[in-house]
């Protein structure tokens, strides 16, 4: 049923689902934007974490006389005490402040903790040597569809193979901390979060169960957090360090920044799991996929973590048989936390590259046999659809050669292919949105942008329904003080933030109409707001530019108040998404260096709001995707139990020059009916699988595990 | 960081009586790219760090003889951008490697070849030859980018820089000053693989200094320099070879080949050098050469990888060279 809320119709759009610069991207490339990290508050002073140096262990002794005569020493806080347990090196044990950061550092290097260190693991990929070591929990089988037996008898061809990837980190630019300024009942916060609305309830949570602080109110928190440098699934908690650095606060009276270093960020502060897994899956001499049986382990700490959907996206329960069993490896690393599409990369790494290998063991074009088994996914014809586009931008009918690029010379080129989906529903939202007699219009809502965009789509959609331009609206978030909004994960916030906004704002139009109508002496209902104006569609000579229309608001400030989820307001989001990427890569068969030539991406996301802000979270996620596919990797040491490359050098991201040519395409005006829905996750899984496979194509193996290293390419081609 | 008094003098001899003679005390600072790091991770702690940044001596690349000078203090972009060492291929191909702008405005030649390993056992406090508990972490450890050559221990690091092979294969001598004077030595001789924990990867006496680089005229000398490197943004090579072939007729009469990121030190390989002498430099010579190069390699449990990598940097070097 239509209401007043649905988004206009396509031939109505101005705004939505154009092309808008962001709009804090002048105060970002200025500098004037500021993050917690760039928070420097008059007599702040400056905490520091100190660590666990083992992986598992018992604290028999903290002693911190040296670092309290230290010069310039404030105050600590225990995050653990003697007794307790440690289970990774990196664990956070107490936080200690001082003056200046040169003196929180000596300070902290003069804490002394003593441990009776206990049996560590940190090694993931060896399950067996894994088991020997007793950190192996019990396995769980997963049956679904047809007999697996028969399934096996009617398969022509099989391929059973080993993938894998590497535990990798979240390696936020802007590491996680915060600055806490604890002044008589108020406290406010300072902080690198995804969720500017959960914080305070956490902070006051974290802070009441210490008894020399007793209870404290969330209200009494104020979150402000206006930019955010990524998260990516990582900060959506107040954590350790933020309740150590309030209590430091309260304790000193004084503002405190603790942000963490690069090595705290890479150890504890972010990870993914891995996965590794033998998978066989097999297919009927036509291309007809029949079966799916994985043995698949992992890590993501100490605690384990669940199992990757797999087989992922072409997982019809009737026609696909399917088998999966999943080890969980505990290791003492730092712990997982979300990142991007939680589990989602791993299962299509465990899915389209055995699906690769099958397609070229059935002799198939990999576009026809992905085409051809689209039936076994929950939107055949939008695959169908993104996967003839993708190939249409990659150029796969021109490129695209059997197994192993026959060409001479050492550097070999190929193609691969994966396929992705997503939920990105909505999260809850309240949205307020304001109308000045001075014709000002602010949107206000406790959300945050992590640097996505979020300004950007909430100002395109009060703009859209008032008629007004973009630089026309204030957006106020990143405040907790604002009316309630989700936290920023699993793609909820573009879905959730625009309903709500839209809501508001087509409220707060009404109460402006309704001020008009008796001005004019119009009808309320012929009234529309376009181009600047609010006028009568019936009558051309009754009307107002928008500020005379808001001038006769008086003295009056309209507030519309909107919401998300809301029963009878409209059809305005969704969720579940697809999603095509093809890479085209080079491959130095003498010294196994692979190098990208392009990246194709084809998203549909329902309706865009924002065309340039959508578009930049693909190619962030592509970008993002060749880190993973060709760099990055926690390495840890068995015998010390530490990470070795928490920092900039050995944990390798790509650069400029290593990323080659991104080219994406949004689904617009196709699935535009379904509404909003988030872009943050879907684009962010498809890469490692990719540019797997197109390796395989380029050099006519399969390198079993990411990152796709040149000591793996050379080891896999002399296997072949 | 610890505390430590900073002094700049003006005299490459007052800079050396100004450091210790017991190692570890006190340290030289160039441009800092690579020592200050050391010093924030806390793994050098010097109580004083003398800075050569007064003493306009150290500086300059000009042309000496027939040959070229290279101050101690000259960044790797002075060196790109004088015209003095245009004649040096293999040389500015290595500095060229060094893609980070940054690095090269800071970055001394001096200091490049006298950076310390980037072995993350010693970058992590396990010292230079990766002690634990009495043990040696890398053989049984996370070694991928170790040495596979002159790695019989204790010291299994690579030396890291990219300079340092290609000014090897091209003859330079090395001028160092201490307390009471200068000595000259060939580049090669610099550098030494530690026997034990109280020696380090270079054989200068804790108080003394890098003051120059000379090179002989490289005319008459074919040179190339190939570096693998896995990714474009600021990184070191996983391997670089240099070499220098002075040709008779168009045959190799004498060959010079350098190895970097093999061993704890540059390292020259006399069975590549075999290899080429008398040969063509072509495809062929040059595999040949690379496989000789890797001949007595011993990889470590995780790095054979890179006696692959090593054969081709011989042999993409010489094709460079030709
Ligand atoms: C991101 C990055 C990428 C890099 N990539 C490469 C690469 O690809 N190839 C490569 O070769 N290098 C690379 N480097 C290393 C870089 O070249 C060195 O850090 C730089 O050249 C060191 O010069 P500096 O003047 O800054 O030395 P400093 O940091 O000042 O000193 C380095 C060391 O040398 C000593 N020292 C310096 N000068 C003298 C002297 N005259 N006498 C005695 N001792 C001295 C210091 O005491 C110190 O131990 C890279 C560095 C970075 C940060
Ligand atoms: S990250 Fe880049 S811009 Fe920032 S300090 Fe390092 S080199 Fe400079």
């Amino acid at each position: 049923m239509a209401t007043k809320y649905d988004w206009p119709a396509a031939e109505d759009r101005s705004l939505i689902g154009k092309r808008h610069n962001r709009v804090d991207g002048p105060a970002k490339a200025r500098g004037a934007a500021k993050y917690s990290y760039d928070r420097n508050l008059d007599g702040m002073l400056f905490a520091k974490l100190v660590t666990s140096t083992v992986p598992h262990g018992r604290i028999v002794g903290i002693d911190t006389s040296r670092a309290e005569k230290a010069p310039g020493y404030k105050g600590h806080v225990n995050i653990l005490n003697v007794g307790d347990e440690v289970q990774w090196a990196g664990a956070e044990i107490l936080a200690i402040c001082a003056d200046t950061e040169e003196h929180v550092r000596d300070a902290a290097a003069a804490v002394t903790v003593l441990y009776e260190s206990m049996p560590h693991w940190v090694k993931d990929e060896d399950v067996e040597k894994a088991g020997t070591a007793n950190r192996v929990q019990p396995a769980k089988d997963d049956t679904k569809g047809p007999d697996l037996e028969e399934a096996w008898k009617s398969a022509d061809a099989t391929v059973e193979g080993y993938y894998g990837l590497a535990v990798i980190t979240h390696c936020c630019l802007e590491p996680h901390g915060q600055v806490v300024d604890w002044t008589g009942d108020d406290i406010t916060v300072y902080a690198s979060t995804q969720a500017v609305a959960r914080i305070p309830g956490d902070l006051a949570k974290g802070l009441s169960r210490d008894e020399n602080i007793g209870t404290v109110a969330p209200d009494s928190v104020h979150v402000i957090t206006p930019y955010m440098g990524g998260g990516f699934g990582s900060k959506f908690n107040i954590d350790t360090w933020g309740i150590a650095c309030a209590k430091l606060s309260k304790m000193t009276g004084k503002p405190v920044k603790l942000m963490l270093d690069r090595d705290e960020e890479l150890m504890v502060a972010g990870g993914r799991p891995s996965d590794f897994g033998n998978i066989k899956i097999g297919a009927k001499k036509d291309g007809t996929l029949v079966a799916y049986e994985s043995e698949t382990w992992s890590t993501g700490g100490i605690a384990g973590r669940g199992s990757p959907p797999v087989p992922y996206v072409y997982n019809n329960e009737e026609r696909l048989a399917q088998k999966a069993r999943h080890l969980n490896v505990s290791t003492n690393i730092g712990p997982a936390r979300a990142w991007r599409a939680p589990n989602h990369p791993q299962a299509a790494v465990l899915t389209m590259c055995p699906m690769e290998d099958l397609a070229a063991k059935l002799d198939m074009n990999p576009v026809d046999f992905f085409k051809k088994n689209a039936d076994l996914t929950a939107r055949p014809e939008v695959y169908r659809y993104e996967i003839d586009k993708c190939a249409e931008m990659i150029g796969w009918s021109d490129k695209w050669h059997k197994r192993g690029d026959s060409g001479s010379g050492p550097v070999k080129r190929g193609l691969g292919m994966s396929l992705h989906t997503w939920g990105g529903r909505p999260h809850d939202s309240t949205c307020e949105v304001r109308i000045q007699p001075d014709g000002g219009v602010s949107v206000n809502m406790a959300s945050q942008d992590l640097g996505v965009g979020t300004y950007t789509t909430l100002s395109v959609i009060a703009a859209e329904t008032l008629g007004l331009q973009i630089p026309d609206i204030t957006v106020n978030i990143g405040s907790s003080k604002l009316p309630i909004s989700g936290a920023s994960g699993g793609s909820t916030t573009v879905g959730g933030t625009t309903a709500s906004t839209r809501r508001a704002t087509v409220n707060a139009l009404d109460e402006l109409k309704a001020v008009v109508a008796e001005a004019l002496e119009a009808d309320a209902a012929d009234l529309v707001a376009k181009d600047g104006k609010v006028f009568s569609k019936t009558d051309s000579s009754k009307s107002l530019s928008w500020a005379e229309a808001c001038r006769k608001l008086g003295n009056r400030t309209i507030t519309g108040q909107g919401k998300q989820p809301d029963r009878n307001g409209g059809k305005l989001n969704d969720s579940g998404v697809g999603g095509v990427q093809m890479a085209d890569v080079s491959v130095d068969v003498e010294t196994g260096i692979v190098s990208i030539n392009k990246i194709a991406a084809v998203q549909d996301v329902g309706l865009v709001i924002c065309l340039e802000q959508c578009e930049s979270q693909v190619y962030g996620s592509l970008i993002q995707g060749v880190a993973w596919a060709l760099y990055e990797e926690s390495i840890y040491d068995q015998t010390t139990g530490k990470m070795l490359n928490p920092d900039m050098e050995f944990y390798k991201l790509p650069g400029a020059g290593d990323i080659g040519e991104l080219e994406v395409h949004m689904v617009q005006n196709k699935y535009d009916d379904r509404g909003v829905i988030g872009i943050g996750e879907p684009p962010a899984i498809s890469p490692g699988a990719a540019i797997s496979n197109a390796v395989a194509n380029a050099i006519g193996v399969r390198v079993p595990t990411l990152p796709l290293t040149p000591d793996k390419v050379l080891a896999a081609l002399a296997d072949a | 960081m610890q505390n430590f008094e900073y002094i700049a003098p003006n005299s490459a001899i007052a800079a050396a009586q100004a450091l210790s003679p017991k190692q570890g005390l006190t340290a030289v600072l160039a441009g800092g790219t690579d020592l200050l790091s050391l010093m924030k991770e806390r793994v050098e702690t010097p109580t004083r760090v003398v800075s050569l940044r007064n003493i306009a001596a150290l500086r300059g690349v000009t042309k000496q003889g027939g040959g070229l000078r290279i101050g101690a203090m000259a960044t790797v972009q002075d060196l790109l951008d004088s015209k003095a060492a245009a004649g040096y291929a293999s040389l500015l191909q290595a500095a060229r490697g060094i893609t980070a702008p940054q690095v090269r405005a800071m970055g001394t030649v001096a200091g490049d070849l006298l950076q310390r390993p980037r072995c993350w056992y010693y970058r992590n406090g396990y010292g230079l030859l990766a002690m634990h508990d009495g043990k040696a972490l890398v053989p049984s450890g996370e070694n991928r980018y170790h040495a596979i050559l002159g790695n019989k221990g204790p010291a299994y690091f690579v030396n890291a820089s990219s300079l340092a092979p290609a000014l090897i294969s091209l003859g330079a001598q090395v001028t160092v000053a201490g307390p009471e004077g200068e000595r000259s030595m060939a580049l090669a001789d610099l550098f030494q693989i530690p026997s034990s924990a109280s020696e380090r990867e270079n054989t200068l006496e804790p108080n003394e200094i890098v003051t120059e680089i000379t090179v002989p005229s490289a005319s008459g000398w074919k040179t190339g320099t190939y570096e693998v490197r896995q990714r474009q943004l600021l990184d070191w090579p996983l391997v670089t070879a240099s070499v220098a072939l002075r040709m008779r007729g168009n045959r190799v009469s004498d060959a010079r080949v350098v190895l970097g990121h093999v061993a704890p030190i540059p390292w020259r390989s006399s069975e590549a050098e075999t290899a080429l002498n008398g040969q063509a430099a072509n495809e062929s010579s040059g595999e040949a050469a690379g496989k000789a190069a890797v001949s007595a390699a011993t990889p470590l449990s995780q790095n054979s990888a890179k006696v692959q990598l090593a054969t081709i940097a011989v042999k993409r070097a010489v094709a460079m060279a030709g």
